[in-house]
């Protein structure tokens, strides 16, 4: 499960049948501090969440099972982030040598 | 999923049963600002796209679960046509209003 | 599978019904080799359900979705990483690593 930012929303309304009712939405890819990357994909929404905020998702074929109709999608919002506690970055440090 | 623009379609008179009669366009990932971005891949289409249309495809084993796509050899699939791209705010692309 | 060192976790009240009542820890995967032992420089969301894992645990990780879920029991879990063990010492080569209360230490050789 990766972090991003909800930056907007896609509308289609010819689609697979499995996703009529779900929302599809425009996430810009984030680390675990919240800061962009730049990269960004469209993911089906399971959790309720909106413009702005900062979520959790899944990838591949482990986000179609997010939503009971199991559609082709390749990324499910699957939570909303209310924080984050790192004890250490992961800077590529030795922790033993 | 990743957008797209339709480009071409592909017709391969040989290929596996498993993917006989099916569509396949050939399209062009595009960013949310619709800017070309990585290579062009072959999807299989099961929403009915046409050429130049906006597109939205998954990749991978996910491209399996549309019922034009189940139990084939399939890694990418068309599964929607855009209408319209909000982002920040900004309706970036509205079908409706493009010019024919 | 693989060795991760717990570095933080996430909270998150809404989530999917997969992952209720379900731990959320970030983790960073050791890179191991003969002279040296270093965390990557990427971290991980793992989904940890019944082994008490905190931070500065060094941990197994399964990074699968299919066999997530069974180890979850729920098929309609959307998961692909989870911790399935902490570890408590790792032979490499002829050299013995004791990991014990987020500590990584050399314990001698076989």
């Amino acid at each position: 499960m990766k972090p991003a930012r909800v930056a907007g929303r896609v509308m289609a309304t010819r689609k697979d049948e499995s996703l009529i009712g779900q929302r599809l939405l425009i996430l810009r890819l984030t680390d675990w501090n919240g800061y962009e990357s730049g990269d960004e994909l469209v993911a089906v929404d399971a959790v309720g969440s909106g413009a702005g905020e900062f979520v959790f998702f899944v990838e591949s074929r482990d986000a179609s099972v997010a939503l009971s109709s199991n559609p082709p999608v390749d990324a499910a919002i699957v939570g909303i982030i209310d924080g984050v506690a790192l004890t250490e970055e992961p800077d590529g440090m030795d922790v033993y040598r | 999923m990743k957008f797209a623009r339709v480009i071409g379609t592909v017709v391969a008179t040989q290929k596996d049963d498993g993917i006989s009669h099916r569509k396949m366009l050939l399209i062009q990932p595009i960013s949310s600002q619709l800017n070309p971005t990585g290579d062009t891949h072959v999807a299989i289409d099961a929403v009915g796209a046409g050429f130049d249309e906006i597109v939205l495809f998954a990749s991978g084993s996910s491209a399996r679960q549309t019922v034009t796509t189940k139990d084939t050899p399939c890694d990418c699939v068309i599964m929607a046509i855009v209408d319209l791209i909000e982002i920040d705010g900004n309706i970036v692309y509205d079908k409706s209003k493009q010019v024919l | 599978m693989f060795i991760a060192k717990v570095i933080g976790h996430v909270w998150a009240t809404q989530k999917s019904r997969g992952l209720e009542g379900k731990k959320l820890l970030l983790v960073s995967r050791l890179k191991i080799s003969d002279s040296k032992i270093a965390l990557s420089r990427e971290t991980l969301m793992a989904v940890c359900d019944k082994i008490d894992a905190g931070p500065g645990d060094y941990v197994l990780i399964l990074d699968e979705g299919g066999s997530a879920r069974s180890i979850l029991e729920d098929k309609t879990a959307p998961v692909r990483t989870i911790v399935v063990g902490i570890v408590d010492q790792v032979e490499c080569g002829s050299r013995i690593f004791e990991m014990r209360d987020g500590i990584l230490e050399e314990r001698g050789t076989r």
